[in-house]
């Protein structure tokens, strides 16, 4: 290494020492962070609910514009009318997620909650169990895997070939690749930090000036990364309305 | 660079070989994500100057081809680690 720059091992970035409890219950960092996602997210409702004035106000105002944002921006695009029960859903998911991506910039935590497989691997379990548990209530076990795997219009020669390839993505690759998106964007975004933040610790060291280029980018990337927690959060509440709302009309 | 090779201590040489497997795996991953998030942002700017009004549901569109496209680089990433 010409620099003496020499980048820690992945697993010194991403695994947190066990702060207490013990084997399948251990709670770390990661754990602790979650924690303070779910439990921002019910305060900050709570807080917003407590006193429904009619003009909002402060934390009120910034719930109810969340809450519109929801509405209008993904349910009512997505879903239409009919997907306004999965409102307090996917606005509870929106917000959990958030919270626990912008930890990523918060100083003292710097870590995303969701750079970590299994949280985002559950979010993904719960949405593959609603819109498959939707799509059943609405057509029938057997008139959903039609629905999924016949949909009218294919011609016949490809038939079995597009069944298998729409079972299977639907049923296996629609949760994989949600929770996959959200785990390795957080991963890149926590990496690409961390690289730039040695990178300028290592430079200022060795020369004060050097510094200046790796620090700024260093500025700019933690701006960059408020937009990637956000838009990942929303692309995940996003997606969960297309699936749900997929699966539950009617004609293709 | 045969010969070099076999020089080498086998363990160094395997960690090697799976670092630069790593490398050609992101690399290809990224070829095809990099054109398709092209085309789709390409195709939303055009579709956008061509009609403002619906710039915001093109927008929103946009960003679902986006994260549609962008997996494929991801799995890459996350294979690059996994070999690692």
């Amino acid at each position: 290494m010409t620099l003496a720059l020499e980048f820690p091992p992945l697993s010194r970035l991403v695994e947190w020492k066990t702060l207490f409890f013990s084997g399948p219950l251990a709670v770390n960092k990661v754990v602790l962070i979650m924690w303070m996602a779910a439990v921002g997210t019910f305060v900050f409702f709570w807080m917003a609910g407590r006193r429904g004035s009619l003009v909002p106000t402060g934390v009120q105002n910034a719930a109810e514009s969340v809450m519109d944002f929801i509405h209008n921006g993904v349910i009512l695009q997505t879903m239409g009318t009919e997907g306004l029960f999965w409102a307090p859903f996917l606005t509870t998911v929106f917000c959990f997620i958030l919270l626990g991506n912008i930890f990523e910039i918060v100083p003292l935590v710097q870590m995303p909650a969701n750079a970590r497989m299994a949280i985002p691997f559950f979010l993904a379990l719960v949405v593959f169990v609603s819109y498959n548990t939707v799509g059943i209530r609405k057509h029938g076990p057997w008139g959903y895997l039609k629905s999924i795997m016949f949909p009218p219009g294919v011609p016949v020669a490809v038939r079995p070939l597009f069944a298998l390839i729409a079972f299977v993505s639907d049923i296996f690759v629609r949760p994989f690749a949600l929770a996959v998106r959200l785990f390795a964007n957080m991963l890149a975004g926590h990496l690409l930090l961390a690289t730039f933040a040695i990178l300028t610790g290592a430079l200022f060291r060795a020369t004060i000036v050097g510094a200046a280029v790796p620090g700024a980018l260093l500025v700019a990337l933690t701006g960059f990364e408020v937009l990637v927690s956000v838009l990942q959060a929303f692309i995940f509440t996003m997606l969960t309305a297309v699936f749900i709302g997929l699966a539950q009309q009617t004609e293709h | 660079m045969l010969h070099v090779l076999a020089a080498q201590n086998p363990g160094e040489l395997q960690a090697g070989l799976k670092t630069v497997g790593a490398g050609i795996v992101y690399g290809g991953a990224a070829i095809g994500p990099g054109i398709g998030i092209g085309l789709v942002v390409g195709n939303a700017i055009t579709a956008m100057a061509r009609q403002p009004e619906a710039a915001g549901m093109v927008r929103t569109t946009m960003f679902l081809g986006i994260a549609f496209t962008e997996a494929l680089a991801l799995f890459g990433f996350v294979l690059t680690f996994l070999l690692k």
